[in-house]
């Protein structure tokens, strides 16, 4: 039975760069077996444990902001649950913060996802990279395929920005794009259009931005 | 290449290959000593893929027995696969560990699992793409020192050439004693060579270089001729008298993996002696962990680990004292946790309704019967007397309590073996499916699974040849055609894959150049059916003027000398041809839990028994007069002198 929901606000380090959402789920699974958390599990032939990812992590991406909701066979105190999740995590995942959501049955996460704030860093110059991004901002269309399908990316983009970068980054530049059902744009598919190879970049999402 | 170095250049190449996870290390619970704190630096290279490698219990339990030592780290290496090796090629990343990314040439030793013989060409990519020079001769004296065991290593002949000194048995003890020599060795500063001689003064090491192999002029072997005077006589395998508790703190992989669970061994050996089987003969005798033990591990794991599945291993788990007790200890402990406890391996005559009964709790998509020959006649043969009775009352149980598919596991190839054998697969498949029809309706499935015998050193079958290609396929298409109809599904195995591993396993040192050759060509990955290529192995026999059929068709003479006759596994050659000529006769051996038949694996352990009493060793106590036991004296060395001398 769902007996309490909880919202985990965590980041995925390099440690789980390569670990793919499915095995992300698990991930997390194991890490509150380990706390000795229950769990709540779905009923049925093959029950599952109830968790909900707001938007899976493209392979490859760091974050320090996913957020994921769990449910819990029973109740507990939220500072016990910080303490033995904080004890019991892997060394690819951070606990940023957690609070208790009131509304056990209401909105799944994925429904309430409107954008993302991702940071990409530039291992090697870009020239005239604020240029580039004013061309593409100021684009009314910009026709891309991905997947053999063919969409427009512009719509997809809230703001392209270039920002101090740090540590082994050359450039660093913010971009808020969309994340909508159909309709979510890709920071890779924005490097892309820069003309820049995205296995040259790191891509951290900073943020997920939900409905209020 | 320095760590540093390495981890920039992977950085820029990970993002490029196929599962990305595989190569970077950093999961729970792995570990991470200081390099310069510890003075033995020892890497656990498993020579296959991640994914399979990091399911293997063999270096888990090395990893952490080294581990536990202050002054040793062991760290793990897995074999990359094919699009990482070229990108590693490509950017020049030698082969490195995956906890802190030393280039394997860094460590001191390298301990090398060998369990299976088609992992032989893997090994040698490993040491290419690590830059060892793969001949021991040509190492120098500043690279790692090489040892391998394993399973395979019960015959070291074929990879004899590539390795410093293999460890023949279970590592648990040797492998401490191994870094001991080691530290001592290079305090010294001496030479390699005496290094070497100090290894070959502990028990269970085998020293391959020092011995020559002498052939006989019709090929077969003759003899190994010691080259170095301290050489020994044989090399009595390594057994631990009593297991030490599981390790616990296992390694969590963040990426799927073939057996993502935490296996926990129940027990180990067999004492069924079922004739074609490698495991039963080598692993003697047999020994048990305590109920209460194996639960607590299990809640330790699940606590340091969070695995939602516990795997209880052992040869043949239902014939574990006190199973039922067992399953029912576990599951009561974990019901809570939706702990999934698997339970491989079962036999027929020993699994108790009661059994079933608490394995339904946590039922599973199938359940595996392994009855091995379609008749009785020739399951006597082979030493598994299972009346088809037997195996249709198991499966009348197994469909009462909900399951629908029994898979059923069939070997063709045994001696004296005829088509009626072979048909009686199909009859005993369509029989269970029939008594899955009476109890379930047409739900019941049966899924036939059918490999080719392939005959193993150390095996009552040693002397058997193996069935031809041609001979494999003209059984497989007559199976094709007899098991047919609703509810039956049948697998088999590739033919070349069988030949391929009965060329390797009664292989002799002269097979080395052929592995290598195979290497050179680009061959690994034989495992995988989409790498291995037949063609290549034919073609380095012909290159290196060695005849296939010769290790694989030959029937072998009752006194022919084997290129593995030196490796004493405790259990007597004499015993192995007494089993041979009581097969011919349809012969059985019964259970020997109840009694002893004198195979001389007591005997020969006698002492390291009376050093650890108890009932977790599993041979029945001998007092008969009449019993061959060689009664050592206090403090003296156990000798086995039944056995002709082959270097004599």
């Amino acid at each position: 039975m769902k007996t309490q929901r909880i919202r985990i606000h965590f980041s995925k380090t390099k440690s789980m760069q390569y670990t793919g959402h499915l095995d992300l789920r698990r991930a997390w699974v194991r890490t509150f077996r380990r706390a000795n958390l229950a769990l709540s599990y779905s009923q049925g032939y093959t029950p599952r444990p109830q968790l909900n990812m707001a938007a899976p992590l493209p392979l490859g991406f760091l974050s320090t902001g996913e957020i994921g909701d769990f449910w819990l066979e029973d109740h507990y105190p939220m500072n016990t649950i910080q303490k033995s999740l904080q004890d019991a995590l892997p060394p690819g995942l951070r606990i940023n913060h957690l609070k208790e959501v009131s509304d056990i049955h209401g909105d799944k996460l994925p429904n309430l996802v409107r954008s993302a704030l991702y940071h990409v860093s530039f291992f090697s110059v870009v020239s005239d990279l604020d240029q580039h991004l004013q061309d593409i901002l100021h684009q009314e269309q910009i026709k891309r395929e991905r997947k053999g399908k063919s969409y427009d990316l512009r719509p997809l983009i809230y703001s392209l920005e270039v920002i101090p970068p740090g540590g082994e980054a050359k450039q660093l530049v913010e971009m808020h794009l969309s994340h909508l059902p159909g309709a979510t744009g890709r920071p890779d598919e924005v490097i892309r259009e820069l003309g820049v190879d995205p296995n040259h970049t790191q891509i951290c999402r900073k943020k997920i931005i939900l409905e209020t | 290449m320095k760590p540093t170095a390495i981890q920039r250049e992977l950085d820029k190449i990970l993002p490029l290959v196929k599962k990305p996870g595989r190569y970077t290390g950093g999961e729970l619970n792995q570990v991470v000593k200081g390099w310069e704190k510890t003075t033995t630096h020892l890497a656990l290279l498993f020579p296959e893929v991640y994914d399979l490698g990091m399911s293997n219990l063999g270096w888990m339990v090395l990893y952490d027995m080294i581990n536990q030592r202050p002054d040793l780290l062991a760290e793990r290496a897995f074999l990359p696969w094919t699009d990482m090796i070229k990108a590693m090629r490509d950017a020049q990343i030698p082969l490195y560990s995956l906890e802190t990314k030393h280039a394997l040439m860094d460590f001191d030793i390298i301990g090398v699992s060998l369990p299976y013989e088609t992992i032989y060409t893997n090994f040698l990519t490993a040491l290419d793409l690590a830059n060892i020079p793969l001949d021991s001769r040509r190492r120098k004296e500043d690279q790692p020192l090489i040892i391998a065991g394993g399973h395979a290593t019960f015959n070291p002949e074929p990879v004899a050439p590539f390795i410093d000194a293999f460890v023949i048995g279970e590592g648990e003890e040797v492998i401490l004693e191994i870094a001991d020599a080691y530290q001592k060795w290079k305090r010294s500063g001496a030479l390699k060579n005496t290094l070497l001689q100090s290894l070959n003064g502990i028990n269970g090491v085998y020293v391959p270089s020092f011995y020559r192999p002498i052939y006989n002029h019709d090929g077969t072997f003759s003899h190994l001729k010691k080259r170095n005077p301290s050489a020994k006589d044989r090399i009595q395998k390594r057994i631990t008298a009593k297991l030490p508790p599981p390790p616990t703190n296992l390694i969590v992989p963040y990426i799927d993996i073939v057996h993502n669970r935490a296996p926990v061994e129940i027990m180990r050996g067999c004492t069924r002696g079922c004739r074609f089987c490698h495991a039963g003969f080598v692993n003697r005798p047999v020994r048990e962990r305590p109920v209460q033990q194996i639960v607590e591990s299990m809640e330790k794991i699940v606590s340091k680990t969070g695995f939602s599945e516990v795997g209880l291993l052992s040869l043949s788990s239902s014939d574990y004292t006190n199973i039922v007790e067992l399953v029912n200890a576990a599951q009561s402990a974990f019901d809570e946790k939706q702990l999934a406890i698997s339970l491989p391996s079962l036999r027929i005559e020993s699994i108790s309704d009661s059994l079933i009964d608490a394995l339904a709790e946590k039922r599973r998509s199938g359940f595996t019967l392994a009855p091995e020959a379609g008749t009785a006649r020739l399951r006597n043969l082979i030493n598994k007397p299972i009346s088809d009775q037997q195996i249709l009352q198991t499966a009348r149980e197994i469909f009462k309590r909900e399951w629908h598919t029994i898979k059923l596991y069939f070997m063709i190839g045994f001696p004296s073996e005829v088509m009626s054998d072979i048909k009686a697969i199909a009859e005993l498949s369509k029989a269970v499916r029939d008594v899955g029809e009476k109890v379930i309706g047409r739900r019941a499935k049966v899924h036939a699974s059918v490999s080719t015998f392939v005959p193993k050193p150390h095996t009552p079958f040693q002397w058997v040849p193996c069935l031809e290609e041609r001979q494999i396929q003209e059984k497989i298409e007559y199976l094709q055609e007899e098991l047919r109809g609703w509810g039956l599904k049948l697998n088999w195995n590739d033919p070349q894959n069988t030949i391929h591993e009965a060329w390797l396993s009664r292989g002799d040192r002269r097979m080395a150049e052929v592995i290598l050759r195979v290497h050179e060509k680009g061959g690994m990955f034989d495992a995988w059916q989409e790498h291995f290529d037949f063609q290549t192995w034919l073609d380095a026999f012909q290159e290196t003027g060695l005849d296939p059929a010769f290790y694989a068709h030959r029937a072998r003479a009752q006194d022919e000398s084997f290129p593995w006759d030196h490796i004493d596994i405790g259990v007597q050659k004499s015993f192995l041809q007494e089993e041979y000529k009581w097969s011919k006769e349809g012969k059985t051996r019964p259970d020997c839990r109840e009694q002893c038949y004198a195979c001389g694996v007591l005997s020969a352990y006698n002492q390291r028994r009376r050093m650890h009493p108890g009932e977790h060793w599993m041979c029945p106590e001998v007092r008969s007069s009449k019993h061959p036991s060689r009664k050592p004296q206090k403090g003296q060395k156990i000798q086995d002198t039944s056995h002709e001398n082959p270097t004599d």
